[in-house]
C-alpha cells in the first residue's frame, strides 16, 4: 500500500540503557541530524525487551519496531543480549507467520559511542519502513 | 460500588444461576486451585457476587486465577454456572481495563488481536506437505487446524511440536478418503480472548470464521483442539447457526472407527489425559477412549482422576500461571508416572504446552519426564 501525502512512519525503538540509550544520548549531544519519528522506550536490558513488548508495538499501531543494545561481548549484564537475540527471533517467527512484512522489525547493536549509527541506523530504517507505508495493522488502530 | 456495578453484577447473578447458591460449598471443596493453596475460593466469589461486592467480584485476584476447568460446575447441587460466572466477571474487568498481567507478557494475546483485524495476510500454512492432501478453501470436512504453527514458533525452548498433531489430523482424514479444508485464513478461535473478557475481539475473530467456514460449503468442522472445538460449538452459535456439525476430531473418528485402517500394531502402554475443554466441557470422554482401543496392542491405563474427574492442565485460557499452576501440572504428571505408561496421551495442544513447560524443571527431572502425544499422533501411527 503506498503511503497517504505527508505521511509519517510511527516508529517505536527500544534501547538498553548501557549502549544504545546512550548511543542515542551521544548523537543527541554531537548534534547529529537524524529522522524524528520514533519513540524511544529505555530499558534496562535488551534482554528484557520480550516478544509481548513488540507484539504490543505493533498491536497498538506501530509501523515499525526497532530493537537495539550493547554489541555482542559488550553487554553490561554479561550475556542479556545473547538472550535478546532469542527473543527477537522468536517474535520474528510468529511475526512472519502473523504476515507482517519483515523488515518492519530490525534488531541493531549501538553501543554508547556510537552516536553517528544510532543516527545512521535510525535514518536507514525509517526509509524504510516509509517504502513500506503503513503497517496493515496501523490502517484500522489509527 | 456504582449503581451500574450492581446492576450489571445482578444480572450476572441471575444468568450464572448464583442466585440459587446455598452456600454449601462443594466447589470450593472441589476446586483444585483452592486445594492446592490458591487464593481462589469459588463459594467466596459466587457470595459476593450476590452481595453485589464488586471490589472482590470484580477486581480480586481471585477471578484471573480460575482455571475454568468446570470441576466445581459438575457438583453443584443447584446448577451453578460459575465457569460462565468467571467469564462473566471477566468481561466486566475487561471493559474496565482491570485486567491481571498476562503470562508470556500478554505477547499471545496481542497475536489474537491482530488476528482479529483481518488486514493481514497469514503465512500460516508452510508445514503443509506433499504427503499431505488439503484444499484451501471447498470440502465437505473443514480441519480446524487453531494456533499450532503460531505455539511451535513461539515455544521452540520446549521443543514444541504441536504441529504434528496438526499434521495427524490430516493424514487420519486422508486415510478416511476426505480432502479436508485447511484454509490459509483461518484465525484463531478466539477461545483464549474470550475467557480472558476480551468479548469484541472474540466476535471479531469469530464473524471472520463463520464467514470462512459457511463459504467453504462444509458439513463438518473437525478440530483436534479441545478448546477450538469446544468454542465452535459452543460459543459460535450467533455466528454460524446450527450448522455446519462441529466435532472434536476424536468423535469424528469414533463415528467411523471401522473405516480406518489401524493395522500396525504396538506394544506401548497409554494413560489418557482427558482436556477439561473436551471432558466436562463438551462431555466428550468415550469417543478418544474408544480410538485408543482400536489401536492393535495398545494398553490404555487410567488415572486415580480420569473422565469427567479429571485434573486440568492448569493453563487452558493464557490467563494466569502461577506456582499453583506449577504444583498442580507436576502433580498431575506423578499421577500419570504412577501408572507405569510410557505415554501421556492427551487431546488438546495446550494440556501438551503446559505439561512440557512444567517438565523443564530440572529439579523435578525424571519424577515428571514422560514422552507426551496426541491422540491424533497416536492413531495415524497406527495407520
Amino acid at each position: 500500500m503506498s503511503a497517504p501525502e505527508g505521511w509519517n512512519p510511527r516508529i517505536v525503538v527500544f534501547a538498553c540503557n548501557w549502549c544504545s540509550y546512550a548511543g542515542a544520548d551521544t548523537a543527541g549531544v554531537s548534534r547529529i541530524q537524524h529522522q524524528p519519528h520514533f519513540r524511544m522506550i529505555r530499558v534496562m536490558c535488551s534482554g528484557r525487551i520480550q516478544p509481548g513488548f513488540v507484539l504490543r508495538a505493533f498491536e497498538k499501531g506501530a509501523d515499525g519496531v526497532l530493537v537495539s543494545g550493547c554489541h555482542i561481548g559488550d553487554c553490561h549484564y554479561l550475556f542479556g543480549n545473547e538472550r535478546a537475540v532469542e527473543q527477537f527471533e522468536k517474535t520474528r517467527a510468529v511475526t512472519r507467520i502473523l504476515g507482517l512484512e519483515d523488515e518492519r522489525l530490525r534488531l541493531e547493536w549501538i553501543s554508547a559511542a556510537e552516536g553517528a549509527r544510532f543516527a545512521q541506523v535510525i535514518d536507514q530504517f525509517t526509509e524504510r519502513v516509509r517504502a513500506l507505508g503503513p503497517s496493515p495493522l496501523a490502517r484500522e488502530a489509527r | 460500588m456504582t449503581r451500574a456495578h450492581g446492576e450489571r453484577l445482578s444480572d450476572i447473578a441471575a444468568r450464572t444461576r448464583a442466585w440459587a447458591c446455598y452456600d454449601c460449598g462443594k466447589c470450593s471443596a472441589t476446586c483444585p486451585v483452592t486445594r492446592i493453596g490458591g487464593a481462589l475460593s469459588p463459594r467466596r466469589t459466587v457470595l459476593s457476587t450476590n452481595l453485589l461486592h464488586a471490589d472482590v467480584a470484580v477486581y480480586g485476584a481471585e477471578i484471573a486465577s480460575c482455571l475454568t476447568c468446570g470441576a466445581c460446575d459438575r457438583r453443584c447441587p443447584v446448577q451453578v454456572d460459575f465457569t460462565g460466572l468467571v467469564r462473566a466477571l471477566r468481561e466486566v474487568s475487561h471493559e474496565e481495563d482491570a485486567q491481571p498481567e498476562c503470562p508470556h507478557g500478554g505477547a499471545l494475546q496481542s497475536l489474537m488481536r491482530m488476528m482479529a483485524r483481518g488486514t493481514l495476510q497469514q503465512q500460516r500454512l508452510d508445514w503443509l506437505g506433499p504427503d499431505l492432501h488439503t484444499d484451501p478453501a471447498h470440502g465437505a470436512v473443514f480441519l480446524w487446524t487453531g494456533c499450532t504453527v503460531y505455539y511451535d514458533a513461539f515455544f521452540p525452548e520446549y521443543g514444541m511440536r504441536t504441529l504434528d498433531v496438526t499434521r495427524a489430523a490430516v493424514r487420519l482424514l486422508n486415510a478416511l478418503g476426505q480432502v479436508p479444508v485447511v484454509s490459509p485464513d483461518e484465525v484463531c478461535c478466539g477461545h483464549d480472548l474470550l475467557w480472558n473478557g476480551d468479548r469484541a475481539s472474540f466476535e471479531a475473530l469469530a464473524r471472520r470464521n463463520a464467514a470462512l467456514i459457511q463459504e467453504s460449503g462444509a458439513e463438518v468442522v473437525v478440530a483436534p483442539c479441545a478448546e477450538c472445538a469446544r468454542t465452535l460449538r459452543l460459543d459460535y452459535g450467533p455466528f454460524l447457526g446450527s450448522s455446519p456439525r462441529i466435532q472434536h476430531l476424536s468423535e469424528y473418528l469414533a463415528e467411523r472407527l471401522s473405516d480406518l485402517p489401524l493395522v500396525r500394531e504396538t506394544t506401548r502402554r497409554v494413560t489418557f489425559q482427558d482436556p477439561c475443554r473436551l471432558g466436562r466441557h463438551l462431555g466428550v470422554v468415550d469417543a478418544p477412549r474408544s480410538l485408543l482401543a482400536a489401536v492393535p496392542g495398545l494398553e490404555l491405563v487410567e488415572m486415580a482422576h480420569a473422565g469427567l474427574n479429571a485434573t486440568c492442565c492448569a493453563g487452558g485460557t493464557w490467563s494466569a500461571c502461577d506456582r499453583y499452576a506449577k504444583k498442580l501440572q507436576v502433580e498431575r504428571l506423578k499421577e500419570a508416572k504412577a501408572t507405569g505408561a510410557e505415554i501421556l496421551v492427551t487431546a488438546c495442544p495446550k494440556c501438551q504446552i503446559h505439561f512440557r513447560c512444567a517438565q523443564k524443571d530440572p529439579n523435578l527431572g525424571q519424577d515428571i519426564a514422560i514422552e507426551m502425544q496426541d491422540v491424533a499422533q497416536v492413531l495415524a501411527d497406527a495407520l
